[in-house]
Parts: C-alpha cells; structure tokens; sequence
C-alpha cells in the first residue's frame, strides 16, 4: 500500500503505452484523455453517467469515462473513438452511421459509436432491434436520430459478423 | 470535489485498515461516489481503492450448490454468467433492468448494495436532509415526494433504497460476507440495511473500516428458478430507477404453491420483503384471488409520506401481475425489455 503522494498513472490508449504523471487523483479517465493526451473524440455531456457521450471501451468493455477516477484503472488498456479507424479506413459501425444518418448535430455520436462497438463485442442483442435500443439506452440523442442509430448498430453489427465469415472461409 | 487522499490497498486487511479512519470511503467503479463527490453531497478525505485486491471477482459455485459471488464482480458479468443466471434468473433480470449497459459493466456488486438513495433532496446539498447532515431535518416531507417511501419510513427521511438488484437478492435470502479488524462474518440481506428510525445517516450494519468481500446464495433458493421473475414500473422502459418494482419466486406442485417469495423496491430505504403476504402464499392455489390477497398482506402497513398515495395501489397491481408471470414459468429466454411489466406476454394478468 502506498499513501501516494506523486501519483502515476500507466495507460495503454489506442494501443499507445502512456505513463502519466498526476498532481492530484480526482482526474477522471474522461478529463485525462481529453486535456491531459489531447483526444477530445470522447464528450463531456452531463459527466455524471446520465448521456453516455463519454462511452470508451477500458479492456475491451464500454464503460462511462465520466464516471472512472483515471488512477483507479491503473493498467488498463482504452480505445476511444480516435482508435477505431485504421488510417482512412473507417471501422464498420464509423461507416454503418453514416450510411444510416445516425447522427444529425455529431455531439453524443463518438460515444453513441463506441457503445455500439461495446454491444457488438457482447454479443447479448442479436438482430433484434429491441434489444439492441435496449442496449443503447446509456446513450442519449437530443436530436433524435434513434432509428438511424439502431439500422447502423444492426447493419454494422452484420457486416463485421459476414466479414469474419469471409476471413474464416 | 474536494480534495483526497488516493490508497490503493492490494490486501483486505490493508484496506480495513486503511478505512478505518474517520471520512474515509472505499472506491470500487465509484460509478456512484463519484457522481456524489462531484456534486459535494460526500466528501470523504480519503479513497481506499480496492478495485486492485485481488480474487473478489469470482463467481464460485460451493460444493452445497450455492453461490459464492465476489464484491468486485461486475453487476453485467454477474447477470451473464449463465450457470448462475439460470439458478437464480430473477436476480439476472433485475440486474439487466437497472441502470446502463455502461454503467453496469462498470459498477460491482457490492458496490450496487451500498449505492445511495436518490432522494433529490438528499442530492441537493442546499435543501436539509437528516441522512447527509443529522439534525438538519428533511426537506422531502412536505415536498416532491412522488417517488418516496410508503414502508418503514420516518419523519426524519422518506427516502428509498434504489436498487433492483438487492430486491431479487432479499427474496432469495442472500447473504452478505463481511471483512473487518476481527475476521469475518455474515448477514442476511434482509438485516443489512438500516430502516430510517431517527437515525436515516447509519444506512446499513457496517462499522467503520468494515468492506463486503462476497455475496451468497443459498443452493435451496435455487429450487424457485422456474417461477421467478423481477417486474419494475418506470418513467420510461429503459435507464429509469424503480418507481415501484417486485420480485416474486413460486415453487409449485400441481398449481398449487408450495412456497412463495415477494419482496418489493422503490418503496422504502431498504429492500423489502413481504413475508405477510408469503405466508398467505404458502400452500395456496394459484388464483387471481389469491394474488390479490398477498398483495393487500404485503401492503397492510403502507402510507403515503407525502403525495405518493398512488404507490400503494401501484404496488398492489404490480404485485399481481409478477406473481402471476412468476407463476406462468420463467421465461426460457431473459427478456427484451427485462422487467418490463408492459411487453406483452402470454399469461398477462391486467390487475
């Protein structure tokens, strides 16, 4: 156990490993990424856990950046919104909400797409719309763009299934 | 949010230590104490982080049948663990009805237990609220109490506990398993938590330092898995606490029960059961009748604490229906819209 004075913080974010170094634990994941390493993708909409805006995988699993006290997660591996694409090559569900119009102002839309990537990887919606808006209900849209949101979800969520098919084949 | 001191315990007995000091508080996901520090309504000098301690994320399955479920499992992992999800399948469906994919990723099982109220005036640090500053009086009475207490309530706080969880779990008997400076012990569910009386600030049997280190679940509550359901009513279907919710688990022989379990949410400071209207249950046959009795035996007690008379007929109705979905079998698959008393499903008893 360590009363820590100087504290340090080790992150691996969008696979880059971050050693940093904060004056004071109240930093939450969501202030680290967005003023201490520069990635404002992730928003800061209500930051108390009510908006989902904030939504990064941390392992592998969507959680609210809002809500996670940055030393805590000490270890953990974080992809945000600017580690899906590969170069210019959007990830599916990147591609799938523009082919859907899943978004109209672009605020809640990076965390509305990296719980969309977290809902995939779990596994639990299949190809019912209910229960992927069930599964999206962390994540509100004040413009409305729900139904666009739930055919990208279930469109993306398709193509990443057929193109595991193909590589598999 | 005030300023803290940040330990990271990598031992239990150091973290019983540790929050042993007076204002410290255990950090789990924090997806609660977080929110409560950033809005000044607690501010401990001193977070004990046990998120790094190691085996209390474990799911076990004792050697008797029962479940030995880890404080830091998280409530999501818990709800798809499918060995247990289908023991206890409204203990699942409780969890999934509550809070967020995100959120419950995140949040623990333990910590779901020690999550506060949402009284608004216990959130507002302007308004007076005896469990945040005892003495101060309360402001809810008198106030918005739409969603306040109708059991076990005391002019000193009219709050509710909000979580879904610890509904299916107190119907079920669980056990919390508790570390202190002296070893280990365990308490009922039922007995955790702390009715308001005149002291609403002590919320629940721990002492200072103690930390929750496991759930249990007794193998004989596993005998109610095919009749068991979690029903919530809610402002909206999904993402919403509890205005009233139930838990009901039947074991049947022949349509007639044999012995039956009702606890109810949203409707006092602690997770509810009803054992009044168990004991009309027990050797019963099933009827719409009979339902309704339980239903007017769990709610002898109830009044209004303010203008949240609709509650008690509330809670009657739905006490009907979930004893009646209990009754029509779990279902093979968990829900879409998981304690949902408004899908439409074969069976619906319109109480």
């Amino acid at each position: 156990m360590g009363q820590h004075d100087s504290l340090t913080v080790s992150l691996r974010v969008n696979g880059e490993p971050h050693d940093i170094a904060l004056d004071d634990p109240r930093v939450t994941l969501l202030d680290l990424l967005r003023e201490r390493l520069g990635l404002t993708g992730s928003k800061k909409g209500c930051d108390r856990g009510q908006c989902g805006a904030c939504t990064v995988l941390v392992d592998g699993r969507r959680v609210n950046s809002c809500l996670s006290l940055a030393i805590s997660l000490d270890g953990s591996e974080i992809t945000t919104i600017e580690g899906l694409a590969q170069g210019d090559t959007l990830h599916p569900v990147q591609a799938a909400f523009i082919a859907h119009d899943g978004f109209q102002c672009g605020f809640c839309t990076p965390g509305q797409i990296m719980s969309a990537v977290g809902l995939i990887r779990e596994g639990h919606a299949g190809d019912d719309p209910e229960r992927v808006r069930e599964a999206m209900s962390g994540n509100l849209c004040r413009c409305g763009a729900y139904i666009g949101i739930t055919e990208a979800v279930l469109d993306a969520q398709a193509r990443m299934a057929s193109d595991r098919q193909g590589e598999a084949a | 949010m005030n300023r803290f001191d940040y330990v990271r315990a990598q031992t239990v007995a150091e973290a019983v230590s540790a929050a042993s000091e007076p204002g410290a508080a255990y950090l789990a996901a924090g997806t609660n104490l977080l929110d409560l520090m950033k809005g000044g309504v607690t501010r401990p000098n001193r977070l004990v982080d046990v998120t790094h301690l190691p085996d209390l994320d474990r799911i076990e399955r004792l050697p008797d049948g029962g479940f030995r479920v880890g404080a830091l499992v998280r409530n999501s992992d818990l709800a798809y663990d499918p060995t247990f999800a289908k023991a206890y399948p409204s203990v699942a469906e409780a969890l999934l009805s509550g809070a967020s994919a995100q959120l419950r990723n995140a949040a623990t099982v333990a910590g779901n237990l020690m999550q506060r109220t949402r009284c608004p005036y216990f959130y507002d640090p302007a308004s007076a609220c005896n469990k945040r500053e005892p003495g101060a009086g309360c402001e809810a009475r008198g106030g918005e109490t739409r969603l306040h207490a109708i059991l076990g309530w005391s002019e000193h706080c009219i709050a509710t506990h909000p979580s879904d969880f610890c509904v299916s779990l107190v119907a079920l008997d669980a056990e919390v398993e508790i570390a202190g400076h002296e070893g280990t012990r365990k308490v009922s569910l039922d007995a955790f938590h702390r009715l308001p009386g005149d002291a609403p600030q002590h919320e629940s049997v721990l002492t200072p330092g103690e930390l929750i280190v496991a759930l249990h679940l007794p193998a004989a509550s596993a005998a109610f898995a095919d009749h068991s359901r979690y029903m919530k009513i809610r402002d909206r279907t999904s993402y919403a606490f509890a205005v009233v919710s139930a838990a009901a688990s039947l074991r049947l022989d022949h349509g007639r029960i044999v012995e039956g379990r009702l606890a109810l949410g949203g409707v006092a400071l602690k997770p509810w059961r009803a054992r009044e209207a168990e004991v009309v249950l027990a050797g019963a046959e099933i009827s719409e009748t009979l339902f309704r009795q339980a239903a007017d035996a769990a709610l002898v007690a109830a009044k209004p604490s303010g203008d949240n008379a609709f509650k008690i007929e509330l809670a009657r109705r739905l006490i009907v229906r979930t004893l009646a979905r209990a009754a029509a079998g779990t279902p093979a698959r968990m829900p879409a819209l998981p304690a949902s008393a408004f899908a439409s499903e074969k069976d619906t008893l319109h109480a």
